[in-house]
């Protein structure tokens, strides 16, 4: 996403200009969810399998050093390079010294979130490296020179009608075009192409496993497998909190993953590395990128449990109405929302405030992250900090002073009901917002309490 | 039984008869119930809004008015849930045993005065709003995202008024988009959510749409007159109090 800065709240109302937009938005999203309820309720241990992944994470994160380290010494032995990137600038940099190293400028890639985050597509075209995202949903959203809008279904802002024009310009299908097995022909046709030609490929890595020195990748169209297996070189990218312990671990996880994602019982592919095949290199890159920081965070560091399912977007009934891009981050929905502030408070201080608290977030995410009370945690740090606006601050300060004194909170409800100016939903002191779309409820003759002295004192 | 009665700033203000029928369905059912007269507010909004730390004297006057009481109950779900979750008065003891007994009303009857029958009749056909705070916070029904046995204690206190009927919903635990200062920093969002819950209630027929949170009620009942449409919106405690004629 380029670097203007456009709040959740503003980039919210231009997406429901189109109403009927919105709701096919929702319906396609809540079309998941329900696909992920009808997947879990067929396991009736799904509630122990959740406990279980969030245990093992939680167990990961309290022996992180011993377990990066562990992974380093196997993979190493296994014939794998591992790097280490403290930030997406070092990720960045790393990446593009092992390709510039192959004395290539063209790499194609696997979905990876890591490499969004960091940026890595801007980074390596001003490098003068052309990167081809190989991914269908991610293909399209970069054909169009977008950020993903999910992080499982990149161009699910996206209606086949969408598709059509992008790909009628791109790669010159016919224009007007909407049959799905017409459009994905031809993005097979292009990307076979570009699996046959391209010597480096990346990958992202779902779970890296500290007892082998291998990963594991997931996903539903092959397309890693493709580029890594006919590449001569292998980069695989991983966020640090990747890492589980033992491979036996993968039973709780892919289960958890895919169910949760899309409703499927496993991904379609999960594709395990060890090690390089004969004449192959392998590179992991293991970036930190304000993770340690995350970790230090007493109230945040259990958002590193995430393993980047999505169910926590499909489910938000906020996302579903406010689309991925609304979010402004490489990771949008509740998720995003309590992991971008960490990157940067300033930039992101509008996002955990993008939720009215319902708590669905919590519910369907795998690893039991408590996603809605990291929200409200969220913001009294981004208060305190100062990034809130000064207008806000005010009302709310105002708003205290009302409802701290009993007497000041009954008389500013006799002087005509002023408390409809300061009411609770109307902090920001101006009727009109609520008034817009709704009727503001009617003023009763009498408060309770004015009622309860008449008749029972 | 001596109960305090906590009724929230905007339903003292707004919806007097929600703080009637709760205060008259308690005494009708034997308890003592007793209104703490300088009570203002759960301090919510504040909290909600970033703001938590202005909250002492607005917890010191919650702690003042409601301590020393066998249970604290009150006719909303998330301003309950709010005071279990976060009050924290300068008199901590009074504070935890605050937050201990201090009951939203259909967990109240059901749990604690664990109410079998009512008098109650209300021949309508009625959409139960689960409001999320009352749900997912105080766990008052089964929540659709967990694998679990369904249950409802709204659901099971309507089911003993005569002559209701309930309807079912598509969605039936999705938030109505309230959200407290959320309603007003994210207004496009926040109708779009209540539009979409009021259309479900809508379009599977219902003639009355009830819940145990008045802060969701105002916003659907806000749209639904905005649309003219002839929907009524009621709070739980005035179905449950109605009375037979």
């Amino acid at each position: 996403m380029n670097n203007i800065k456009i709040d959740h709240s503003a980039a919210a109302t231009e997406f429901n200009k189109d109403e009927a937009r919105v709701n096919w938005h929702d319906e396609t999203l809540w079309f998941v969810r329900s696909k992920r309820d009808k997947a879990v309720f067929q396991i009736p241990e799904w509630e122990q399998l959740r406990e279980a992944g969030s245990q093992i994470k939680n167990h990961v994160l309290s022996n992180l050093h011993d377990y990066l380290t562990e992974f380093e010494k196997k993979a190493t032995e296994n014939g794998i390079t591992v790097h280490w990137a403290a930030d997406g600038k070092e990720h960045n940099e790393i990446i593009y010294s092992i390709i510039k190293n192959e004395g290539v400028n063209r790499m194609v890639k696997s979905k990876s979130m890591l490499t969004e985050e960091c940026h890595l597509n801007e980074f390596l075209k001003e490098k003068g490296v052309e990167v081809i995202d190989s991914d269908l949903g991610e293909r399209i959203v970069q054909m169009r020179e977008e950020p993903p809008s999910h992080i499982v279904l990149p161009a699910i802002h996206l209606k086949k009608s969408d598709v059509g024009d992008t790909f009628h310009e791109h790669l010159g299908t016919e224009k007007g075009a909407t049959d799905p097995q017409y459009l994905t022909e031809a993005a097979r046709q292009h990307l076979r192409d570009t699996f046959l030609t391209r010597k480096v490929a990346l990958t992202g890595v779902n779970f890296a496993i500290a007892e082998t020195g291998g990963f594991v990748v997931c996903t539903n169209e092959g397309n890693a497998d493709m580029g890594a297996h006919l590449a001569d070189v292998h980069i695989a990218a991983m966020g640090f909190e990747k890492i589980i312990p033992k491979a036996e671990h993968l039973g709780v996880f892919l289960r958890l993953l895919a169910r949760s994602a899309t409703g499927q019982p496993i991904t379609t592919f999960s594709s395990h590395f060890h090690k390089p095949r004969a004449g192959q290199k392998m590179h992991i890159v293991i970036v930190d990128n304000g993770r340690t920081t995350q970790l230090g965070r007493a109230d945040f560091r259990n958002s590193l449990k995430c393993i980047r399912c999505a169910a926590c977007f499909n489910t938000c009934p906020v996302y579903r109405r406010s689309g991925g891009h609304s979010y402004h981050t490489a990771i949008a929905g509740p998720i995003g929302s309590i992991l971008a502030p960490n990157l940067d408070m300033a930039k992101n201080a509008d996002l955990p405030f993008a939720s009215t608290l319902c708590g669905s977030c919590s519910n369907v995410c795998p690893v039991k992250i408590d996603i809605h009370d990291q929200l409200y945690k969220w913001r009294q740090v981004l208060v305190k900090d100062g990034h809130v606006s000064s207008v806000k601050s005010i009302g709310i300060k105002s708003m205290a002073s009302v409802l701290n004194s009993p007497k000041f909170y009954r008389t500013a409800g006799k002087l005509g009901r002023f408390l409809m100016k300061t009411a609770p939903f109307m902090v920001n002191n101006n009727m009109n917002v609520w008034y817009n779309q709704r009727e503001m409820p009617e003023v009763p003759k009498e408060s309770f309490r004015d009622w309860y002295l008449r008749k029972r004192n | 039984m001596k109960v305090a009665l906590f009724i929230p700033c905007y339903i003292d203000q707004f919806y007097p008869q929600v703080g009637i029928a709760t205060l008259e369905l308690l005494e009708k059912l034997g308890c003592e119930v007793v209104f703490p007269l300088n009570q203002t507010c759960c301090g919510q909004p504040m909290a909600n809004s970033g703001f938590e730390h202005l909250n002492k004297d607005c917890d010191n006057n919650f702690v003042e008015n409601f301590k020393g009481y066998d249970y604290i109950v009150s006719p909303s779900g998330s301003c309950t849930l709010h005071i279990k979750d976060h009050l924290h008065g300068s008199d901590e003891t009074a504070s935890k045993h605050i937050r201990k007994n201090i009951y939203e009303l259909s967990e109240f009857l059901i749990d604690v005065l664990k109410v079998k029958n009512l008098t109650a009749k209300f021949p309508y056909k009625v959409g139960l709003h689960q409001s999320c705070h009352g749900q997912r916070g105080l766990k008052i029904a089964q929540m659709s995202e967990l694998v679990a046995p369904p249950f409802s204690k709204a659901e099971q206190l309507l089911g003993m008024v005569a002559g209701i009927s309930l309807i079912q919903l598509d969605r039936k635990d999705e938030c109505c988009g309230f959200g407290g200062t959320f309603c007003v920093t994210e207004e496009a969002v926040s109708v779009k959510m209540g539009k979409d819950r009021v259309a479900d209630h809508t379009r599977n027929d219902a003639e009355v749409i009830t819940g145990s949170d008045v802060s969701c009620l105002m916003h659907m009942e806000g749209i639904l007159r905005r649309q003219g449409s002839k929907i009524k919106v009621k709070h739980i405690a005035e179905i449950l109090n109605s009375v037979v004629s």
